[in-house]
């Protein structure tokens, strides 16, 4: 099998001179699927996206990006290399309007951002509405398809998102999963660290299950919610 | 009549000066407040980046007079107010670069910063006093008057005369349009649009690929240029003396807290808020009493909250009103 | 310096200040040697009072004007005779307008306290203030201005209580106590800035009420002649046993009396400074002042372990005001006057941070040692940047240029003191003598 779009091969670090957090985790994603990073709390499943990301001190292991290697980059570096990352909090900009924000993900481009916002309103609706209003005053579902939607204007290969469905309602989430599928289809690969592990895993191409920083198990993301082991230790029956 | 002539009086005293020294102020706390927004600190060299600026100000304008240069009626200091801007933004580029630089890349506490500030402050209190001296300039010329009190008397048949000053005219006017400009900047251009998402939100900022250098250039620019402009209209309608630029910090702290600091909105409603807090307290309103009140109700002393010479305390008090019932300002400002 | 190891770092940074003072005796005068130790010892308890504040609580206190001002009030209210005729013409008025404004003010908290928030709360406490201030103007104008007219030339003001002036150094204490109390109440638990704007502030108006308010301090017309604990040089020279030693001594009465007194002083000064270091070092190495430290590194975390850091931070600004205070009003006593116009904020509140930050934040020795050492520079920039100032303009022809220079280097040291200020900052953050 070819090397897939991203992988982060063995990685083994943590923050600052601190303990190791990770160690040898390997995460990949193929083009235009979905992996997904489950597992209890603690388990370092952000931080190993962090690692991907660039945002941890890695002592060991390497980061490629479509056959590069990007370990040494700072994270801003690897926007520029076409990866968007969603952080779990204060991931917009609250006293700017929802299409400033969109503006500030597009930064970086100096083509014309017209038709990718417009797929990012197509994406999202509502946010069309709202686009003057500050994306402060948004509810909380309405503020992570902004938060979305501002990583969607860098045009990325690769768009990671730490916990997007985090304090949504379900049926929010639901909607949330359906447009992240969307914008898998359109070529984009997506790396997603989830608490709702059996929704995630739901419309996963990959899953990893992480347990202290290490790889525990890894599959599709059938494969995972039908195995005992996974489905006793992790999804609660 | 008398009734008109109170009117002419309080517009005279209280709401024309109130205005000039209210831009005035706008202006000085619009700096401190971009200051707090991007670079998070409350910058205590500000009255002496003022007096700075003002003084380059003054030397170009004395330089032009020697060589015969004047667009009068309009005074010469405006002509040489683009140069004051460019040296003073050299001079705090040159100052971020060899000081607050350091303490930004090492994510230095905001108290830390305050501190480094202080000692800023100290360097150019003394450069300027080194330069210019400690003395009062004066440095107005053109005309002095727009309207003048005995034409105003003359046209209207009022006892009480009111005259705007041209300086009190150019503050205006200038602080509209930098405002104006300012705003168009922070809201339409792709630059300003950074500068208040780097405000709002550094890390996000970064992950947006927004370059958090340049966002701090272009603060220090715009505010060598409001720091400059404060403080040649500040000298032009009173007039320049180094002490005096570094204790208007007192009030144009308090315009930049009471408005919410990092506010620019608010900095500028906190100046007038402050700059009329201060006229109206300090000013003597028997002038106007007299016109409205029976001639045995007339005050016998000159009816003044306060004296003059406690105009800080206007500005104080007030600070400390908002900071005990609003601390985050009238309007929403930040904490950092 | 304490414990069984000694450091031979700083036992010779306090070698140098000492071979720096007396150098100035031997090149200079030794009046002028006594001089900056005798404001030297001043600047260290004054740098030991904002190192409690800065260096055990991170407390950023831009005030400290205001304090030392305080403090010389401090010295005229107890020091010097009252003045009778001034009490007869308006002092009990006096007194009725200010109880009036304290009723004004403390009425109002209590309104605010007692009342329901809404509308009527404001009415009320709108009317109540407003008609508080009116009554207290009413009482206070005629009175200020009946005390004002007894003998302006050389009186017009209340004068004090005719105590020991040694009194007034702890009452300068108290007093400073008192209005960092009231500062503390206001902009402590708010976040660093706004305390640093908030003193900032008080110290200005502080120094305005005591440039204004003449029947209390004479205000720019300053009160000399404050009583002294030492006694006269006219009187020593008048002394024949005096004389007599001095000239055993090989010296000149009049050079004798002056290093006499100067040296009085700086006895009396050394004691309270060991008073006062003994007692913040006690401070720092007690339960309480460890704490202290915990919540300085560790604000969140001390508060989660249920410190209450807003009175822990109280008690500590008013402790280190205090001191400010309390040098004050020594600084007034050893100048024998009190002259409001010469509080000058850069002087009395950037200088001792000065010292505080190179000295070494957090470290009674380091403020001592930076008091000195800035005091010293201070006071000798001045001639060695006109030395320097000569040389340069030396070639230079005479004009304009070369005049303006010369007269300029005045202010040169102000420059040089935020010159210091930054280098230390930035390559020796922890100061000379860092915190252990």
């Amino acid at each position: 099998m070819s090397e897939p779009f991203l992988i982060g091969e063995k990685m083994t670090g943590g923050y600052g001179k601190g303990p190791d957090i990770l160690h040898e985790c390997t995460i990949a994603v193929e083009k235009g699927e979905i992996a997904v990073i489950v597992g209890p709390n603690g388990a370092g499943k952000s931080t190993a996206m962090k690692a991907v990301f660039g945002m941890l001190d890695m002592r060991g292991g390497s980061v490629r990006l479509d056959g590069e290697d990007i370990t040494r980059l700072t994270p801003q570096a690897r926007v520029a290399k076409g990866m968007a990352f969603v952080p779990q909090t204060s991931n917009i900009f609250t006293s700017l309007t929802v299409e400033e924000n969109l503006e500030m993900g597009a930064f970086l481009r100096r083509d014309d951002i017209g038709e990718t916002m417009e797929q990012v309103y197509g994406l999202f609706p509502i946010l069309r509405e709202k686009r003057h209003q500050a994306a402060g005053e948004l509810s909380g579902g309405q503020r992570q398809q902004v938060a979305v939607g501002r990583a969607l204007m860098t045009q990325p290969t690769l768009l990671m998102l730490d916990e997007p469905t985090a304090g949504v309602s379900p049926i929010v989430m639901d909607e949330l999963f359906d447009r992240i599928i969307e914008v898998a289809r359109t070529g984009i690969s997506i790396l997603m660290v989830e608490q709702n592990a059996r929704q995630a895993l739901a419309i996963a191409d990959k899953g990893y299950v992480l347990v202290q920083g290490r790889n525990a198990y890894t599959g599709t993301g059938r494969e995972l919610l039908d195995d005992p082991e996974v489905r006793k230790s992790f999804l609660g029956g | 009549m008398d009734f008109l002539n109170a009117i002419v009086a309080i517009a005279n005293y209280v709401l024309i000066p109130g205005i000039a020294y209210g831009s005035q102020l706008a202006l000085g706390a619009l700096g401190v407040t971009m200051i707090y927004g991007i670079l998070r600190f409350s910058n205590f060299a500000h009255g002496d980046t003022m007096a700075f600026g003002t003084m380059v100000t003054i030397l170009f304008t004395w330089w032009f007079q020697s060589l015969g240069i004047s667009i009068a009626p309009l005074p010469t200091a405006l002509l040489a107010l683009p140069f004051g801007i460019v040296f003073t933004a050299l001079l705090l580029l040159g100052t971020d670069r060899a000081v607050y630089r350091f303490y930004r890349e090492k994510r230095a506490a905001p108290v830390i910063l305050v501190i480094v500030s202080m000692g800023v402050m100290f360097i150019m209190n003394g450069l300027v006093r080194f330069i210019i001296g400690p003395d009062e300039q004066r440095f107005a010329d053109g005309a002095r008057f727009l309207i003048r009190a005995r034409d105003f008397k003359q046209w209207t048949g009022l006892s009480e005369g009111l005259a705007i000053r041209t300086s009190q005219a150019i503050t205006v006017v200038t602080a509209v349009a930098v405002v104006a400009l300012l705003f168009w900047f922070l809201m339409r251009t792709r630059t300003g649009k950074s500068m208040r998402a780097y405000s709002d939100n550094e890390d996000l900022a970064l992950l947006s690929g927004i370059n958090p250098e340049r966002v701090v250039m272009y603060t220090w620019l715009i505010v060598a240029a409001l720091a400059t402009i404060a403080g040649v209209l500040y000298g032009l309608d009173k007039s320049f003396k180094p002490f005096t630029y570094f204790q208007l910090l007192l009030p144009i702290f308090a315009s930049a807290v009471v408005g919410g600091l990092g506010n620019p909105i608010g900095a500028i409603a906190g100046g007038f808020v402050v700059a009329f807090s201060e006229v109206t307290i300090t000013y003597a309103w028997k002038k106007v009493l007299v016109y409205l009140l029976p001639e045995s109700l007339e005050p016998s002393g000159l009816a003044q909250l306060l004296s003059t010479d406690y105009k800080f305390a206007v500005s104080f008090a007030l600070l400390i009103i908002v900071l005990l019932f609003k601390p985050t300002g009238l309007f929403k400002g930040k904490t950092v | 310096m304490t414990g069984m190891k000694v450091n031979w770092k700083n036992v010779a940074l306090f070698a140098l200040v000492a071979v720096l003072i007396i150098g100035t005796g031997f090149v200079q005068s030794w009046n002028t040697a006594l001089y900056i130790l005798n404001l030297g010892l001043i600047s260290a308890i004054m740098a030991i009072g904002v190192n409690l504040q800065w260096g055990y609580a991170g407390l950023f206190n831009v005030g400290i004007m205001g304090l030392v001002a305080i403090g010389g009030l401090a010295t005229v209210l107890t020091a010097m005779p009252p003045v009778k005729e001034a009490w007869a013409a308006g002092g009990l008025r006096m007194m009725l307008a200010l109880a009036t404004g304290a009723a004004t003010i403390g009425g109002g908290i209590l309104l605010y306290k007692r009342m329901r928030p809404g509308r009527r709360r404001t009415l009320a406490l709108m009317v109540w203030l407003v008609g508080g201030f009116f009554l207290y103007r009413s009482l206070f104008d005629p009175a200020a201005e009946a005390i004002e007219a007894v003998n302006p030339a050389s009186t017009g003001y209340l004068g004090g209580a005719a105590l020991p002036v040694l009194l007034a150094w702890p009452l300068g204490g108290l007093m400073a106590a008192g209005v960092a109390w009231l500062i503390g109440k206001t902009a402590l638990g708010l976040r660093s800035d706004y305390l640093a704007i908030a003193t900032l502030g008080i110290a200005e108006i502080i120094v305005a009420v005591m440039k204004n308010e003449d029947w209390l301090d004479r205000g720019v017309k300053n009160v000399v002649g404050i009583p002294r604990p030492l006694p006269y040089e006219v009187d020593l020279q008048r002394d024949p046993g005096f004389v007599e030693t001095a000239s055993s001594l090989g010296l000149d009465p009049v050079t004798a009396s002056t290093l006499y007194v100067k040296l009085g002083y700086g006895l009396m000064f050394t004691a309270v400074l060991v008073i006062v270091l003994v007692l913040a070092e006690l401070a720092l190495r007690s339960p309480w002042g460890r704490m202290m430290r915990a919540i300085r590194d560790n604000e969140v975390a001390a508060e989660a372990m249920g410190k209450d850091v807003v009175a822990r931070h109280l008690q500590v600004f008013i402790l280190g005001s205090a001191i400010v205070g309390m040098a004050g009003a020594m600084m007034t006593t050893l100048d024998g006057q009190l002259t409001p116009g010469t509080y000058q904020p850069l002087r009395y509140t950037f200088l001792i941070w000065v010292m505080v930050i190179v000295g070494g934040s957090g470290n009674n020795w380091g403020a001592i040692l930076g008091g000195f050492l800035i005091w010293f520079l201070w006071v000798q920039v001045e001639p060695l940047g006109k030395m320097l100032m000569d040389v340069i303009t030396a070639p230079l022809p005479d004009g304009a240029l070369k005049a303006h220079l010369l007269e300029s280097v005045a202010h040169m040291r102000l420059f040089t003191m935020g010159l210091i200020l930054l280098l230390v900052l930035r390559f020796s953050p922890r100061g000379l003598i860092p915190e252990k």
